[in-house]
């Protein structure tokens, strides 16, 4: 079935076809109905409708806000979280370097350990991987919620990280430093036109710097047209405990 | 053997042909991610300068992965033609430029030139051309193949119609399908990226393009690009299928990174000349990109685009109908932004022509690269220009399962129209026979996709 915001678009494609050239706008609406695509859009000459043309360049310039602003300071502090930065000192080197958005330097490392809980059971980061918007969208809605979740589980939650310029596997060194059972990072996956505020929690259990990939549990596609922040969080309580219980993450867990 | 020059008072010093020939390459985030790449702007013209006077035979003798160790090299150099070889293998790199852009040598010449030259030479010539040379020394040569219909024909460019969905649902795919057909896409492949990569989601979505083609009597070809392993499992139980796709790199170990080996290809082609749909003789597609090496840690530590180039060495093996480069879709780490995209298309689509492949481009980007949908319009119109055989069409320019944007159904009508292309001959034929198209151009009726609902 349809989302509402998904019927929205369709009469917004609808009307523009009406306005265009379809000889049989009836067919067209059940055509639109099956996709998302943006077919149906008639043309100006051999070129894209004024309408469909900003629309799309709206769609991307959105999904490159997500990927080069930063994460509200506001943001970080109202959730308590501790903020360090990985070895990529801007932008751009996070971009063009994977390698150093997974580690860093002695300094933040000492920092680490100075500020943080040691030994937790639950590791929890927030970082902004490749959406900042994707944060700022369902970090404040996740987090309270999950916390909660495990403290009434009985488990200890470490302090709380956000990591700057973060990739997934900045959560192993994390992990390893502060000696954590289980680690869950909620980072912004690279947006699509779609959405740009698509989050995911990567989670795994006595991550260390090298292991596999196959090692981690993800939960993707956390966003309002997706699955909600609220929804997304019940569920990763759960999924953490059994994670903790079985002592395994990734395929090595059993569902 | 060292390799020296000195570029204004400054002596540059290279250890081997893999150092200079990476060193050579024009700027690329991929080569600094490996860390090959020049250290300096004057680093690299020195590189390139050493290259210029380095003979053909040093390249052949250094592929930049060992012939023992590595099956991409011994097709390469199995498959090479000694006797052409032998006459050219004392001309230097800056000679075999000059020898390509020459006006006395016409396409005839190079196609017999190309069987004579490795990957590495290939990739050597390439980072000598400037933009233009790239596009000037691309349209000397034409590739043509045929599966249903013939590709890469002079005053030819074709498109690959991409319906893909974000479900696999098979009405979705078949409107985004019917989109593409009223702007007179499609002429060179209809071909989905599966979200699900299973034999019965193929099967179902090979059956529908085959329904489809059938119905409309359409010349020309279907293709589900699912792994190269399911597909041949497809085929086996009787999925109608023209083409086997596999994205290939260029070693052995990058290869064996996507799931497959030459012996795999084989079994493919094989299976396709008793049980496929179509009569070829080329039945084969694949697809490659700069830095897919690297990114499994299967490079040599060689440059991004000489592993390129082994790709081509790899793919002429098996005479394939169609081959692309997804140019932009691997992301900023390999290819920066629209400078360095732009480039790679253009090196990728001269070095398979020259490698003797029937090669078209999807011009695309991601929404974390510092490009947008105005420079992949600027690169798809330069390859119009390069005589590519194909680009990529899409609604609107908007992939919604790969979540990337590459050309629109729209852009392949204006650059036809601009450059004075047309689809490929049977196609607009066709294409008449439904009213979308008259002398070239599209008609009032095109653009609607209900005439095929």
């Amino acid at each position: 079935m349809f989302q509402p915001w998904e019927i929205e678009q369709i009469a917004d494609r609808i009307f523009d076809q009406i306005k265009g050239s379809a000889q049989d706008p009836k067919k067209l609406e059940r055509m639109l109905e099956k996709t998302t695509a943006r077919i149906g859009v008639g043309r100006a000459g051999p070129r894209l409708k004024t309408r469909t043309l900003l629309k799309l360049r709206a769609d991307h310039a959105a999904a490159r806000d997500a990927v080069f602003l930063d994460v509200g300071q506001n943001l970080i502090k109202e959730l308590g979280l501790l903020p360090v930065m990985t070895c990529c000192k801007d932008k751009n080197t996070f971009l063009t370097r994977p390698d150093l958005g997974r580690d860093f330097d002695d300094e933040t490392r000492d920092y680490l350990k100075e500020n943080c809980i040691l030994h937790p059971d639950i590791q929890l980061i927030v970082s902004d991987g490749l959406s900042s918007l994707a944060i700022e969208a369902n970090a404040a809605s996740i987090l309270p919620i999950v916390t909660e979740g495990l403290e009434e589980k009985g488990l200890t939650v470490g302090t709380p990280v956000f990591v700057k310029y973060g990739r997934v596997g900045a959560q192993d060194r994390i992990s390893e430093l502060l000696d954590a059972r289980v680690v869950c990072s909620f980072i912004g996956e690279r947006p699509g036109l779609a959405t740009a505020e698509s989050m995911s929690a990567y989670i795994a259990y006595r991550a260390v710097p090298g292991m596999p990939e196959a090692r981690r549990t993800v939960v993707s596609n956390i966003h309002k047209h997706g699955v909600p922040a609220v929804e997304a969080g019940a569920y990763i309580v759960d999924l953490l405990a059994m994670i903790l219980e079985q002592k395994a993450s990734g395929v090595e867990l059993k569902k | 053997m060292n390799y020296k020059t000195t570029l204004s008072g400054q002596a540059f010093v290279f250890d081997s042909v893999k150092e200079v020939l990476a060193k050579a390459g024009e700027h690329k985030s991929g080569d600094e991610l490996a860390g090959v790449a020049a250290g300096s702007d004057r680093e690299r013209i020195a590189a390139k300068m050493v290259l210029a006077d380095m003979t053909l035979e040093e390249l052949y003798e250094n592929p930049v992965a060992p012939y023992e160790e590595d099956e991409v090299t011994r097709i390469n150099i199995d498959g090479l033609n000694q006797k052409i070889y032998q006459e050219i293998k004392g001309w230097t790199v800056g000679e075999l430029r000059e020898w390509l852009l020459a006006y006395e040598n016409h396409e005839g010449k190079i196609t017999r030139l190309s069987h004579g030259l490795t990957a590495e030479m290939i990739a050597a010539v390439c980072k000598l051309m400037s933009n233009l040379d790239l596009i000037y020394g691309a349209q000397k040569i034409r590739v043509t193949a045929r599966c249903n219909t013939t590709v890469g024909q002079r005053g030819t460019m074709g498109t690959r119609l991409q319906p893909n969905h974000t479900t696999d649902q098979i009405d979705g795919i078949t409107a985004s399908l019917f989109e593409g057909l009223s702007y007179g896409c499609g002429d060179v492949l209809i071909g989905l990226n599966p979200v699900n990569d299973t034999i019965s989601s193929l099967s179902e979505v090979l059956k529908r393009f085959d329904e489809v083609k059938q119905k409309f009597e359409i010349p020309t070809q279907i293709c589900v690009l699912g792994h190269i392993t399911t597909q041949i499992e497809a085929v086996r139980r009787g999925a109608p299928c023209d083409m086997i796709f596999q994205s290939i790199a260029g070693s052995e170990k990058g290869n064996r990174a996507f799931g497959f080996s030459a012996k795999t290809v084989d079994e493919a082609l094989a299976l396709l000349k008793n049980h496929g749909t179509a009569a070829g003789p080329n039945l084969l597609y694949f697809e490659t990109g700069q830095g897919s090496e690297l990114s499994s840690n299967a490079h040599w530590e060689a440059d991004q685009v000489t592993m390129e180039a082994r790709c081509y060495a790899f793919a002429r093996h098996y005479h394939p109908f169609m081959v692309n480069t997804v140019v932009g879709f691997i992301g900023p780490e390999y290819l920066y932004d629209s400078k360095q995209v732009i480039r790679a298309g253009l090196e990728d689509h001269f070095m398979a022509k020259l490698s003797g492949l029937p090669m078209g481009c999807d011009c695309c980007y991601t929404n974390h690269m510092m490009a947008d949908q105005n420079d992949i319009e600027n690169l798809a119109l330069l390859l119009g220009a390069a005589g590519v055989n194909y680009i990529l069409g899409v609604p609107a320019g908007d992939d919604i399962m790969l979540n990337y944007q590459t050309n629109a159904y729209h852009d392949i009508g204006t650059i036809r129209e601009i450059l004075g292309l047309r689809p490929l001959p049977e196609f607009e034929r066709w294409l008449e026979r439904m009213g979308i198209m008259e002398q070239g151009r599209l008609t009032r009726r095109a653009g609607d996709p209900t005439i095929f609902y």
